[in-house]
């Protein structure tokens, strides 16, 4: 994990400002949205074309800005530094202890970005959580620190590290086709929930982006591969551990994978330079699965659906018996953004 | 995952929690001898007593997956056969893919460990009488929902205590204790089939026997050489219907019941366990197919075992087996023809004891999981009748 960075409310201000300008140029006025569609998911696909510059290293400031970008328009308040702290305070204060379930998996290739999750951290503490209220988590402590995470463990900072220095409930929790152990991070060392996972192709599920990142909270995921983990994703997402504490789902897609997924392949990645910011996990999943779509048939590659691997759980999520959101595209209101300025 | 503990805790464990059944566990390993297999740290932190342990040492290549394109692997172990990704885990957690190369996480690494009565596992027809040193690792290639053991069975190596016991010191272990067998069980012992082949070698060089209780999901070619070391067998024939095996079992009935052929062809000794849960595999027609089954391809003198349900894990709303209908199954099967059909986990009923099929005397009396008398003589026939009777009742 790398150090927080002092970074000022000035230049916070500054940088909200000049991302709703950039909103309006995009010409999809986020409460415009929210007066026409009141009852649709929002999904927030906010990108930054210049966001590794000419390089591939990611510019730290201006994904904190399309971070802040991203949840104001999310949020959709005007475009002030105190409302960019407010919408914030909508997901946690000063009484709440965060838990970030970041996508480590993958290694450094195709894990959330440290600077992304150091961002969040910010913001979160500015909303008044403190920072030793605050942990940034995964499976396993040593995977973290390949996708380049700083261990921390005690003391008045941000905490980091895996579910395998504490463990793993002692009772089950269930709900329809699964029955799980749940991580003490989640269960103990917090009461809401944000996650912070990655886009990219899955052999088994189809694509894996916010509801199967869950997999990474539990005890036996080996066992939710089967029948393209239908039901399974969404049977783990009604369990109360999870339903009660998330409030947020900021995806890192500032590389994405559209083939050879979960583990990271070079050649089948993009740099898609962009974050996708929901509330609602299930349209969250369906837009990010319909631009990996997108992006194999660029590639020449067939439909997952081509495939035989379409991602149906995210369906199921959505039915009648799960009702975790929405998947018709009907439902959903997508506003893209552009833009990570200085 | 086998269900061993349906019958075998039926007292003790049923009621115990699951850290205290691990306590219970490893401290049987260490009553046995301290100083050979000492306790690890079962009483502290799940996680510190995870920890404790060296990945590596319990690492080894495993013997049967094909390499694919990629770094990908196929493994070959259980009819799922998943392909697995580098870095990535099967089905059963307890093997991986390190750069295209298989490895069981799991060899030497017991997490339970116990010396049992034989008649606990069930096997009424081999050795009555006898203690059998019971050894398990995490992990399973099914997900019951109704297993006794999920703790072990459902969990990930790394994720419960354990610690190194090498073959050759099983072996040890299990001659020094009087145990004419060693038994692995408790969890699934597919998914440590190299651990249980290198075990077998060092206790048959040692004088002792082995003896798995399995679900018998298996390939041919692992079942052959796994199984193929074994001196006795027991299945977990969980339903006679794929989709009881599907939706309870999360496997396939088929490749179960080509197990039971195949070792059948083996010569191997071969019982058969089967828990009927209340409405789920009940029905007078299953009862009726199982035994027909039974009866046409493996012969009429396999002990067929009916036993009683408890409600554990996913499957805590359904209430106990009457005995009633297990008394129902065991006529069934009966009327059908098999000679040897038993009601497990009632302690007391008639049905656990051994009758002559032909002058139907009692031969083998159980008290609880105690042989309190056993009549057959020396060349295995009836005191009385002199009719022969299948199993390997003398050391």
């Amino acid at each position: 994990m790398t150090d927080l960075r002092n970074r000022s409310r000035r230049n916070f201000l500054a940088r909200c400002l000049t991302g709703a300008a950039v909103m309006g140029v995009a010409g999809l006025h986020a409460t415009g949205e929210a007066q026409t569609a009141a009852a649709k998911s929002r999904v927030v696909v906010a990108r930054d074309p210049l966001l590794r510059g000419s390089g591939s290293t990611i510019d730290a400031r201006r994904l904190e800005t399309l971070l802040d970008n991203a949840v104001q328009s999310l949020f959709s308040p005007p475009a002030t530094h105190e409302n960019g702290i407010a919408a914030w305070r909508r997901v946690a204060g000063a009484g709440d202890t965060v838990s970030l379930k970041v996508n480590t998996l993958g290694g450094r290739g195709i894990a959330t970005n440290v600077d992304l999750v150091d961002a969040v951290c910010e913001r979160l503490q500015q909303a008044g959580v403190p920072a030793r209220n605050i942990i940034v988590w995964d499976r396993d402590t040593e995977e973290m620190e390949r996708a380049g995470f700083r261990i921390v463990v005690g003391g008045d900072r941000v905490q980091c590290y895996g579910t395998d220095r504490v463990g793993y409930e002692d009772d089950l929790s269930a709900w329809g086709s699964v029955g799980s152990r749940f991580s003490k991070i989640l269960t103990r060392s917090s009461n809401v929930l944000i996650n912070l996972p990655v886009l990219k192709d899955h052999d088994g599920a189809g694509v894996t982006i916010a509801l199967k990142n869950m997999y990474g909270t539990i005890h036996n995921p080996n066992k939710y591969h089967p029948n393209g983990c239908d039901p399974y994703v969404a049977d783990l997402n009604m369990l109360p551990e999870i339903r009660s504490r998330m409030k947020l789902t900021i995806c890192d897609a500032t590389t994405a994978m559209y083939e050879g997924g979960p583990a990271f392949k070079p050649e089948h990645s993009w740099k898609l330079n962009g974050l996708l910011v929901a509330q609602d996990a299930v349209a969250l999943d369906f837009t990010g699965w319909q631009m990996i779509e997108r992006k194999r048939a660029e590639m020449g590659l067939k439909t997952l659906e081509a495939e035989q691997r379409a991602p149906r759980y995210i369906a199921t999520a959505a039915d009648s018996e799960h009702g975790l959101g929405h998947c018709d595209p009907a439902r959903i209101a997508v506003v893209e953004i552009q833009g990570g300025a200085t | 995952m086998n269900c061993e503990l349906d019958s075998a805790e039926g007292g003790a464990c049923m009621a115990l929690d699951r850290r205290a059944f691990l306590m219970c566990a490893l401290a049987s390993g260490a009553a046995m001898s301290a100083g050979e297999f000492a306790v690890p740290a079962a009483a502290s932190p799940l996680a510190a007593g995870a920890q404790a342990q060296n990945d590596a040492q319990f690492t080894f290549e495993a013997k049967f997956y094909e390499k694919l394109a990629n770094r990908k692997i196929k493994c070959k172990l259980c009819p799922r056969e998943c392909v697995v990704g580098d870095k990535e885990r099967g089905y059963c957690g307890v093997r991986e893919n390190h750069g295209g190369v298989y490895y069981t996480l799991v060899h030497s690494r017991v997490c339970a460990a116990h010396i049992d009565p034989i008649e606990k596992k069930p096997l009424f027809h081999y050795l009555p009488g006898t203690n059998a040193f019971s050894i398990a690792t995490a992990g399973c290639n099914v997900n019951c929902k109704f297993c006794q053991n999920w703790d072990i069975s459902q969990s990930r190596p790394e994720e419960i205590p354990a610690q190194y016991l090498s073959p050759h010191k099983a072996a040890d272990i299990a001659r020094k204790y009087d145990c004419p067998t060693i038994a692995y069980t408790y969890s699934e012992p597919v998914v440590f089939a190299e651990y249980l082949m290198d075990t077998a070698d060092a206790a048959h060089e040692a004088g002792v026997r082995s003896i798995v209780v399995s679900n018998g999901y298996m390939q041919h070619d692992s079942l052959e050489q796994a199984y193929g070391k074994m001196d006795a067998v027991k299945i977990d024939l969980k339903a006679f219907t794929e989709s009881y095996y599907a939706k309870v079992v999360t496997g396939q009935l088929k490749p179960v019941l080509d197990s039971l052929v195949t070792l059948r062809k083996m010569g191997k000794w071969t019982e058969i366990v089967y828990l009927v849960v209340p409405s789920l595999n009940d029905d007078d027609e299953e009862f009726r197919g199982l035994a027909a089954w039974i009866k046409t391809n493996l012969g009429p003198d396999v002990p067929l075992h009916f036993t009683q349900f408890h409600p554990e894990y996913l499957l805590k709303n359904l209430p106990i087996t009457p005995v009633t209908t297990l008394e129902r199954a065991k006529a069934i099967a009966d009327a059908e023809g098999l000679h040897y059909v038993y009601i497990g986990n009632v302690p007391g009923h008639p049905a656990q004891n051994t009758y002559c099929p032909q002058c139907r005397k009692m031969l083998v009396e159980r008290v609880g999981f105690t042989a309190s008398q056993m009549l057959i003589r020396k060349d295995s026939t009836c005191p009385y009748c002199r009719h022969s009777i299948p199993g390997i009742w003398h050391a």
